[in-house]
């Protein structure tokens, strides 16, 4: 790739991503993106100035070889890109999707500097689904079997990226899930518009070729605590990789009316459940046709849930935050898609409490209207009623998008597992130790509600930490 | 997939499943409950154990069809199989020596009272057993109950056995008799357990319900069952489904219930219809 020069290379315009209409997706829970042609994968591959110190590689959380892996495109070797990024990604064609890239490894990209980043994040995607495509996917070698058992809990992004790792090194590793379906956030959180649960399922199809046991239905803390899994069923090392998942509720009045959701409800059983083809399929969800969909924060679960009402058919979508939308926690991107399709933003404004009829139904919402005022801990400027600005607005449904907790079930029955304030689990920052000896833990349960990609990292550290507890057997 | 071992019709209706969960067996307590998905297009809905076998590596759980999923799966007949069944989910009962406990059942809530009952008399208790039925075909668990009962009543609505009235009737009687009452529990429909927690009130009698709202996950993830216990809210999954009967908001459950009423109702209008098509369709293939 050295016919053009970094000068020429900079010349180059972003080759921004085939979208569907707005209009039409409004309506639809197909793909937003539609991803790059092999000519616009190829061409975006020459705005990579190729640095001989990539500072992308540092600004991912875990470590792709992103230089590398665009060469190999620029080249036109779509499964020698894809074979680099495996090396230290299992799950590309999610993380091309899901990460927010403008804050890690494009926002560290050199070419930012100049103008827009190189598209690392379209080309991730691309070669994932070039290769899916292809049908020619690369399963990744597995070292001769180590006889040792390592038990991870939890199958979203942390619980499978350790599961990739531990298995390659071969160790002997059963991922143990709680619902039904394997991938966690990714299939009961994540909408099918942003990520088609056909892509979750041959990633992970790509680790049961490896050797990686799954096990649905397994509640641990219930069926097995974590001592049982170590004294009856012989694992000699354990992961958590169990999220944040508690939804947290806005404490005001009227939040168990008929009509209200958590964030969590509502995406469960749109995408777990697959609600929006009742009565095909049993579990229901309101029918929102010709209803007002208020939807209160500002995150991506926010963003996830006000596009979903959109295509549950809402005369009204509604965002309802209490900040302005440079505060909004949501990616950039998804709050562009969620405009575009026709999500109205009611921004600095506060619910008070929930209004309902005699039989218990939502009915409207009582707000206030916000200013900012200083930052706060988080270091985004806080918001601050303003008196007598309260009105109401007339709303079918809400949802709310707020955060999560921890999920108690493990802290139930491990009780000796130390624990912040915030109910997270601590652990050592570089080995993902927990305070229980042979147990690690990472991802949501230790952050609290994050990325897909950091929970990934997590579950990676954690799984060089975990072969180097099993082979020394030093704690 | 988990395998039924037996199934049978204790009552018009309401069916008894021993299935293969020798895991769950093993680990279940008294009040906890396992979610079954019958298969790929199925929902998720709690029910609670009614009793283990940890020899068979059984469950048993005992199932009233009233809306399309349980009257579906009181067509399954030994030898099939459910497609999930994930527990033990729910606090176990609060089990101890409180000295006379009474167990109250209402209908198919006797089946969830069960367990309980024994495990109170396990614990040394003179346990008093009321069971409810509308009538005498649909009583269910009468020796069961009979067996680790030092009293046990049967009421039906009718009249058709037993004493004639309500449970609360029945324990209203027993606590004027001045027979010294230190616990209830009590699992039914709601407006029994409201009433029974009306009667146990004045008296100071502490009362447990088991509470029933709808739930996805069973683990605490969508919040759906969220119940209203001192005004606050608490998740029947992972808090319950047993609280203090004094402390629950029973007409916020109720209403809560009701949410998907008109789509429950669409749902089994369409199976029994597709049951019927389907019944014809047999009929039509025997006489050819």
């Amino acid at each position: 790739m050295n016919k053009l020069t970094p000068k020429e290379r900079l010349k180059i315009q972003r080759h921004p991503m085939i979208e569907q209409d707005p209009k039409e997706r409004s309506h639809n829970f197909n793909e937003v993106n539609m991803g790059y042609t092999v000519e616009l994968a190829m061409a975006e591959a020459q705005r990579c100035l190729q640095c001989p110190k990539p500072t992308c590689v540092a600004g991912c959380p875990v470590n792709i070889q992103i230089k590398d892996f665009i060469a190999y495109i620029a080249e036109g070797d779509f499964l020698g890109a894809v074979k680099k990024i495996k090396e230290d990604n299992a799950l590309p064609a999610i993380c091309g999707r899901v990460c927010p890239q403008e804050e890690q490894c494009e926002e560290a990209c050199v070419v930012a500097k100049r103008g827009e980043p190189v598209a690392i994040g379209h080309l991730e995607r691309f070669v994932a689904d070039y290769e899916r495509n292809s049908g020619k996917i690369d399963i990744p070698e597995v070292k001769k079997s180590n006889g040792k058992k390592v038990a991870i809990v939890g199958s979203g992004p942390a619980g499978l990226s350790c599961a990739k790792d531990l298995r390659g090194k071969g160790y002997d590793v059963t991922v143990f899930e709680a619902l039904h379906e394997l991938g966690g956030v990714l299939v009961y959180g994540i909408p099918e518009f942003r990520l088609p649960k056909e892509i979750v399922r041959t990633e992970i199809d790509g680790l049961k070729k490896m050797g990686v046991k799954f096990q649905t239905d397994t509640i641990i803390g219930r069926l097995y605590t974590i001592d049982e899994l170590f004294e009856e069923e012989g694992f000699d090392a354990v992961f958590l990789g169990v999220g944040a998942g508690l939804p947290w509720f806005l404490g005001i009045e009227g939040e168990n009316l008929d009509g209200v959701y958590s964030a969590n409800e509502f995406l469960t059983r749109v995408n777990l459940m697959k609600a929006y083809k009742f009565p095909e399929y049993d579990s229901p969800i309101l029918d929102l046709h010709g209803k007002n969909v208020a939807v209160f924060g500002g995150g991506n679960t926010a963003m996830d849930a006000v596009r979903t009402a959109l295509r549950l058919g809402a005369k009204n979508a509604y965002i309802i935050y209490r900040r302005s939308e440079k505060e909004m926690p949501a990616r950039v991107e998804e709050v562009k898609h969620a405009k575009e399709e026709g999500v109205q933003f009611v921004l600095l404004t506060n619910p008070v409490r929930l209004i309902g009829d005699d039989e218990g139904w939502l009915k409207g919402v009582e707000l206030i209207k916000m200013e900012l005022g200083e930052p706060d801990a988080s270091g985004r400027r806080r918001p601050i009623p303003i008196e007598g600005s309260n009105y109401t607005m007339d709303i079918d449904v809400a949802i709310i998008a707020i955060g999560n907790g921890p999920n108690p079930l493990i802290l139930q029955t491990t009780p000796e597992l130390e624990v912040s304030k915030r109910s997270t689990i601590v652990v050592d920052p570089e080995t993902m130790k927990t305070s229980k000896k042979g147990v690690f833990a990472g991802g949501d349960i230790v952050t609290g509600g994050a990325t897909v990609i950091l929970a990934m990292g997590a579950g990676r550290k954690a799984a060089a930490a975990i072969d180097d507890y099993i082979q020394t057997g030093q704690w | 997939m988990f395998k039924i071992v037996d199934a049978r019709f204790l009552a018009e209706n309401i069916k008894k499943f021993e299935i293969e969960a020798p895991r769950i067996a093993k680990k279940r307590k008294a009040g906890q409950f396992v979610i079954i998905r019958i298969d790929e297009y199925g929902e998720r809905i709690p029910l609670t154990i009614a009793d283990s076998n940890e020899e068979k590596g059984t469950i048993t759980i005992i199932v009233q069809g009233v809306g399309k999923t349980t009257k579906e799966l009181n067509m399954k007949e030994t030898g099939e199989y459910i497609l999930d069944v994930v527990g033990p989910l729910g606090q176990p009962s609060h089990i101890e020596k409180f000295g006379t406990a009474v167990s109250i059942g209402g209908g198919v809530g006797t089946a969830i009272a069960y367990p309980t009952a024994v495990a109170l008399k396990e614990a040394g208790n003179y346990v008093i057993t009321i069971n409810g039925a509308r009538s005498k075909d649909l009583v269910i668990l009468e020796k069961e109950m009979q067996s680790v009962s030092d009293e046990a009543y049967i009421t039906t609505d009718d009249g058709s056995y037993g004493f004639h009235g309500f449970v609360t009737q029945k324990l209203q009687q027993l606590i004027d008799e001045g027979k010294k009452i230190d616990f209830v529990l009590a699992i039914g429909p709601i407006p029994m357990m409201k009433a029974v927690a009306d009667v146990t009130k004045p008296h100071g009698i502490k009362t447990v319900v088991s509470l029933n709202p709808i739930m996805i996950d069973g683990t605490g993830m969508c919040g759906g069952c969220r119940v209203l216990i001192n005004g606050k809210p608490k998740f029947a999954c992972v808090d319950g489904p047993e609280f203090d009967a004094h402390t629950v908001d029973f007409k916020n459950l109720a209403d809560r219930n009701k949410t998907y009423r008109e789509y429950e109702q669409k749902a089994l209008k369409r199976f029994e219809e597709h049951c019927r098509l389907e019944k014809q369709i047999n009929q039509i293939k025997n006489e050819q």
